[in-house]
């Protein structure tokens, strides 16, 4: 269980960590420090493990930077929750093991303590008392996130080729 | 039925049918990474534990975001890619050589490859026919290891052109006015192909700027065929060799399409802090612009320098001027034509080939309620290092016109 963190539509990732921080990109705790600094001023100090962030259409576009996607995480995001993606932030999110669900969010606000039924595919706002279905992900990237990212799946089989086919 | 231009680019170099869906492992021709992103790239390269690169001499680094370095922290990420280039024997792109996208256009890539990059305007190459992605540090450790990579073949979205641009109106305007229409979303993770009778009046420079903000709209690749304006560039930088046609089939597949009249176009402006929030430059004009930056791997080559001095030649800017030829050829070539003399003279401060201020490290940071007017391809808030700042994006004819009157201006009133 964790709390909802609300943002917005279109989200880039020059606002979740912007490029005036170029030069922490080598020291990424430090850079986590600074994630949504500009859209969301309070969130280094809201954020719990745990937490989800919880956004509108078009979350993540722009640069390819990964970064965007392990400031997140290490900030101790459990999982994204947005009504779209943009594809180069998903992959990257699942890449390094952060789960993005595509859900309609409007009903969730700042706040909300939510859970995730992993196995049912479903996300549950408490606060509100209700159920929210989320997009199922592509294979592939289901057994990427399974191994906690890219990098672990390449350490564990060497390869790109799917377990089992 | 037939095949869309990414169906067929991917299928040839699978040497199996690719269609919109599939999931492939495709084979890499070139995997590159940046100043900003490569760091990462190496230290997961380093994790996965495979030792060296699949391909050393298809691998490369280059050093254009924080170029020169602003600050000891870059600085100890260009000495980390130079160490690394050394020790795999990966290709390393010096610091002042210019920005990776007109650095692979000018000597790396060809019509038909598949090209990986840690960087979103990687389908820049997409320009001259090549199926060129932007990637995280992760995938492209993986590809630079295995020459390999896993993708979803893209659905098409067909951009059907028409007709010649009028004066004063140039390719940047056109992707503008194709992406407010379309949206910033638009064209999520499908191919954008470009095709119809006006790509005759699109130079590679066009097609270029147009490929690079594909990514504008969620693309995954934006595509023009291989022609003869494509056969052209490529003889002339010496890489005749590399050219062969590419065409979609004429009944290929699109989920979508879009129709465009060049000729109906205006000069367009994107307005604070949306790509997609962009409008004729009429409804702007007037707006005071402290800093106009011409550059970037949209605009820095030498066209858009050509057309920038060609209006600023003469005058004197009032609003701060910052120019970044995309290359060191690039700069080179318009030294040699007179271009940087003009530009200089009208007060431009001639800065290193490379990014510049485009994503807010250095050379031009904004101050808070500045405006600047960009040639680059973001205006994200805070992309120019404030969250404070107001980034217009435009041509850079416009940017020129913009430049001299110190508020945003019709190129037209010069031309």
């Amino acid at each position: 269980m964790g709390k909802a963190l609300r943002v917005g539509d279109d989200i880039s990732t020059d606002h979740i960590i912007p490029g005036r921080f170029a030069h922490l990109r080598s020291n990424l705790p430090e850079l986590a420090k600074h994630a949504l600094e500009d859209t969301y001023p309070s969130f280094a100090q809201k954020v719990s493990p745990g937490d989800f962030l919880v956004a509108g259409k078009n979350f993540g576009l722009g640069s390819s930077r990964e970064h965007a996607a392990i400031v997140l995480k290490l900030a101790g995001i459990k999982a994204v929750l947005s009504k779209s993606c943009a594809r180069i932030f998903f992959r990257n999110a699942i890449n390094v093991g952060l789960p993005v669900l595509i859900t309609n969010t409007d009903a969730i606000d700042e706040g909300d303590e939510l859970e995730v039924d992993w196995a049912a595919g479903l996300v549950k706002d408490l606060t509100k008392g209700i159920e929210l279905g989320f997009g199922r992900i592509p294979t592939v990237m289901l057994k990427i996130l399974e191994e906690g990212g890219l990098v672990p799946f390449i350490q564990k089989y060497s390869n790109l080729e799917l377990p089992g086919g | 039925m037939g095949m869309t231009l990414a169906e067929k680019i991917l299928s040839a170099r699978a040497k199996a049918p690719c269609r919109a869906g599939d999931i492939v492992i495709m084979p890499v021709d070139l995997v590159f990474a940046q100043d900003t992103t490569g760091p990462l790239t190496v230290r997961q390269f380093e994790a996965l534990g495979l030792g060296k690169l699949a391909s050393p001499s298809r691998t490369v680094l280059f050093l254009d975001h924080a170029a020169p370095a602003p600050s000891k922290e870059l600085a100890n990420d260009h000495r980390l890619l130079r160490e690394f280039a050394r020790r795999t024997g990966a290709i390393l792109s010096e610091v002042g050589e210019g920005i990776c996208h007109q650095r692979v256009v000018e000597d790396y890539a060809s019509p038909g490859e598949v090209i990986v990059g840690a960087d979103s305007h990687t389908v820049t190459a997409g320009g001259l026919g090549a199926f060129a992605t932007g990637m995280g540090s992760s995938d492209i450790a993986v590809a630079m290891a295995l020459g390999r990579t896993w993708l979803r073949v893209p659905e098409g979205f067909l951009v059907n052109l028409k007709g010649t641009f009028r004066k004063g109106v140039l390719a940047k305007d056109l992707v503008l006015h194709i992406i407010s229409r379309i949206g910033a979303d638009g064209a999520t993770y499908q191919s954008l192909e470009f095709m119809g009778q006006g790509l005759k009046g699109l130079s590679m420079a066009d097609r270029f700027a147009v490929a690079n903000m594909a990514v504008e709209a969620g693309a995954k690749v934006g595509l023009f065929p291989s022609d003869e304006t494509t056969h052209s560039y490529l003889r002339a930088r010496g890489r005749e060799k590399d050219f062969h046609p590419l065409s979609p089939d004429a009944d290929a597949h699109y989920v979508n399409s879009l129709e465009v009249d060049l000729s109906q176009l205006e000069p367009m402006v994107a307005r604070p802090h949306r790509v997609d929030n962009a409008v004729p430059v009429e409804e702007v004009k007037g707006t005071p612009i402290h800093q106009v930056f011409i550059g970037t791997c949209t605009n820095g080559r030498l066209e858009d320098l050509e057309i920038a001095a060609r209006l600023l030649a003469g005058k004197k800017a009032r609003s701060r001027l910052i120019v970044a030829p995309a290359s060191r050829g690039i700069f080179l070539e318009a030294m040699k034509r007179g271009y940087l003399q003009a530009l200089a003279e009208a007060g431009a401060m001639l800065v290193a080939p490379g990014c510049g201020p485009c994503l807010g490290v250095h050379m031009g940071v904004l101050g808070d309620g500045e405006n600047c007017l960009s040639t680059a391809n973001r205006n994200f808030q805070g992309r120019m290092g404030n969250p404070h700042a107001f980034i217009y994006l435009a041509s850079p004819a416009t940017a020129a016109a913009t430049a001299i009157k110190g508020e945003i201006t019709d190129p037209r009133e010069f031309l």
